[in-house]
């Protein structure tokens, strides 16, 4: 997709006042944040394995090329391919090639965040090649000729009765008069529509959870079992994986799946976790011919050693964004980029720099909600931080910010100046409060007032009240 | 250079570490060989009554439905009892494992038992789990001739028999069997973990069952 994420701040004025959107995110507070805490309460264990699931991926982080090495051996030993990508275009070209050689028409596709980063239906679709979106999400928003607004609910900015619409448009061998207002009926044809489609598709293409390194297997997580008719009726199975997929055991990834469902759904486990070693193989009656995994970097190798290392542990549950009041308020869209909310405020930049994506870490209150329920611990509030302090050196911050950071800067680090214009200040704000006490506008502060009013100084500064409270104290200890 | 060596090169770089680091190695091959298990809940570590109990509740309480029965022979009168309640044909495709084979299908007259892998043309499909996990209600499938991949997915209906003495309270004792039936780092071609039938919160957020894979699970443990 084309990265807009420096037209943030319009996209999320737009999304605002978009009707439609801000019904559908409703869903999004509504459901997600009670389930996971359910699931998490349900759970004594619960933060333990939070840490050790970071441990593990820390481990792994630390030893990724040894274990990279192992895992393509194991996946060698078992008769699959292993390719490795540097850049998002050479995992287009591999993907395309094995599609090529397999004389493919068309492709199906399990859900995958990897292929949208490296867009991979547009250069498919270009090349002759039909990509079709199984995910019931993806599928819907693959009609619309959209992008995913959600990392794990791609369609979460629509309403059913939009869905019904793209059916009734796209879907025009059915009856016209099928009654599809109940979202069960939108799913049931969804599933007879795409059953054929996986019958008729040479290679199926997904992404993968985990990539064990122990047993050369690639893990997806899924609760609809798309994925599964994706990777088992296609002649061909293509796995697209970033590097720091991987993880040392079959433990391992125990642990980590316990915290993964729960964090992204509020489910103990998902329907179908699926591991997948190599092709068919002698005495298999079912299972693909051939099978690869695409090994994608992209930028990640040269987040490690970083202050940006530790979002390489992200597993994708999307936990960030459902907590995330921004995201609550906007929406996936208004991000402008491949993933959204407060993962991708850190992740985008790594991939894409900050000249382009700057506004992504700025578009956060801070209020830390998204570390909290972080499965893997990430600490990306601390990271956003990071990048705004880079966008700052790098002179990417408007002048009025930069300006006004520095008029505040030489006060703040003056406190004695600080505290005699707070004492001119704060008396005559109080005294232009009049009998209201609040300001409906002000000059310098728009931004604030055009929404709301900002109420008027009363009595004393905090540290004029906090000196009396000291005095008090001390002549009460006489 | 290969994009290997490229990718490889890049990751010692960033990390400042040479690709000739004994020590490094040494905590890998470890690590691999000794498969630390980390943190078990406390919920799946019951006696093996209690695992069973436990495994039926929560497969019930993730939207499988239930039966136990007392033997193999139980299970025939079984699938066709479930087949009739839902008014489906009395058919099923089922693969060539033996504990199923040995059940005695003659006995139940009018089913007809379709062997192999499925064609996605079956209502009902029957297979034969490796393992239950008590923890989470979860059935393991190993991928083969005995239990083709296809039966899991393509019927409308997907009826699992599962031993009761093969419930297990965690994953971890799951990965202990599998090293044992297929060897330490070997895995069957498709290893399948269901925690009831499948579902989609795509539209609404709102939870349907029955999305691209079977719209019911039926779980019959053997006792």
């Amino acid at each position: 997709m084309e990265l807009t994420a420096n037209k943030f701040k319009a996209n999320a004025s737009k999304a605002l006042v978009d009707a439609q959107l801000q019904k559908a995110l409703g869903n999004v507070e509504k459901g997600f944040i009670a389930k996971r805490q359910k699931a998490a309460d349900a759970l004594p264990e619960f933060d333990a394995l939070r840490d050790n699931a970071r441990d593990i991926k820390n481990h792994v982080l630390a030893h990724l090329d040894l274990y990279l090495e192992e895992y393509e051996r194991k996946v060698l030993a078992a008769g699959g391919h292993v390719h490795w990508a540097e850049t998002a275009e050479d995992a287009r070209r591999i993907v395309l090639d094995i599609c090529k050689k397999a004389g493919a028409r068309t492709v199906t596709k399990g859900k995958s965040m990897i292929t949208e980063e490296i867009a991979l239906n547009d250069h498919l679709s270009a090349n002759g090649i039909e990509p079709v979106e199984t995910d019931l999400g993806e599928y819907i928003i693959q009609l619309r000729g959209e992008h995913p607004s959600h990392i794990i609910a791609p369609a979460v900015h629509l309403n059913k009765e939009q869905v019904e619409g793209d059916f009734r448009r796209v879907h025009t061998h059915l009856p016209e008069g099928r009654d599809l207002s109940e979202p069960v009926s939108l799913l049931s044809e969804a599933r007879e529509v795409l059953r054929q489609r996986y019958f008729a598709a040479d290679v199926g293409i997904t992404g993968a959870n985990f990539l064990i390194a122990e047993t050369g297997t690639s893990v997806i997580v899924t609760n609809e079992g798309n994925g599964d008719l994706t990777q088992t009726l296609g002649k061909v199975h293509v796995v697209v994986a970033s590097i720091e997929k991987i993880v040392p055991t079959l433990e391992d990834t125990s642990q980590i799946l316990r915290v993964l469902a729960r964090s992204a759904t509020g489910q103990d486990m998902s329907v179908y976790t699926t591991f997948s070693t190599g092709p068919k193989r002698q005495e298999d009656p079912d299972g693909p011919d051939e099978y690869h995994v695409v090994l994608l970097d992209n930028g990640r190798s040269a987040m490690l050693g970083t202050e940006y290392q530790d979002m390489l542990r992200c597993i994708r549950c999307g936990a960030c964004m459902n907590h995330c009041p921004v995201y609550h308020a906007v929406g996936g869209h208004a991000y402008g980029s491949v993933y959204p909310g407060p993962m991708g405020a850190v992740l985008t930049p790594s991939l894409n720099g900050i000249d382009e994506t700057g506004q992504l870490p700025n578009a956060s209150t801070f209020c830390g909600r998204c570390e909290s329920v972080c499965p893997m611990r990430i600490p990306l509030p601390k990271m956003m931080r990071h990048w705004r302090e880079r966008e700052f050196e790098r002179n990417l911050t408007p002048a009025v910010a930069r300006y006004g950071l520095k008029a505040w800067a030489f006060f703040a680090k003056r406190p004695k100046l600080y505290r005699l214009a707070a004492s001119f200040g704060m008396p005559l704000l109080s005294l232009f409060g009049g009998t209201s006490r609040r300001f409906h506008s002000l000059p310098l502060a728009g931004g604030w007032t055009r929404h709301r009013d900002l109420p008027a100084p009363e009595g004393r500064t905090f540290l004029q009240a906090w000196a009396q409270r000291e005095a008090l104290k001390q002549e009460a200890g006489q | 250079m290969s994009a290997r060596d490229t990718v490889l090169g890049k990751i010692r770089a960033s990390m400042r570490v040479p690709a000739s680091d004994e020590a490094r190695r040494k905590t890998v091959a470890d690590r691999l060989e000794s498969t630390p298990t980390g943190v078990i809940p406390a919920r799946a570590k019951l006696p093996k009554a209690g695992q069973v109990d436990l495994f039926c509740a929560m497969a019930e309480q993730f939207g499988a439905t239930l039966a136990r029965v007392s033997d193999y022979k139980s299970v025939p009168a079984e699938v066709a009892t479930y087949l009739r309640a839902r008014n489906l044909p009395a058919e099923i495709r089922m693969g060539a494992d033996k504990r199923l084979k040995k059940a005695g299908w003659e006995a139940e007259k009018y089913l007809e038992v379709r062997h192999g892998a499925s064609d996605g043309g079956d209502l009902a499909g029957v297979s034969h789990a490796m393992a239950g996990i008590a923890e989470t209600g979860t059935l393991a499938l190993a991928s083969g001739q005995d239990n083709p991949t296809t039966i899991n997915f393509l019927p409308e209906h997907h009826i699992v028999v599962l031993k009761a003495g093969d419930i297990k309270g965690d994953m971890e004792s799951v990965w202990a069997m599998l090293r044992k039936t297929q060897g330490k780092g070997e895995m069957p071609r498709a290893f399948n973990l269901i925690t009831g039938p499948s579902r989609s919160g795509d539209i609404e957020q709102t939870i349907l069952l029955g999305a691209h894979g079977p719209r019911a699970l039926h779980v019959i443990v053997v006792e």
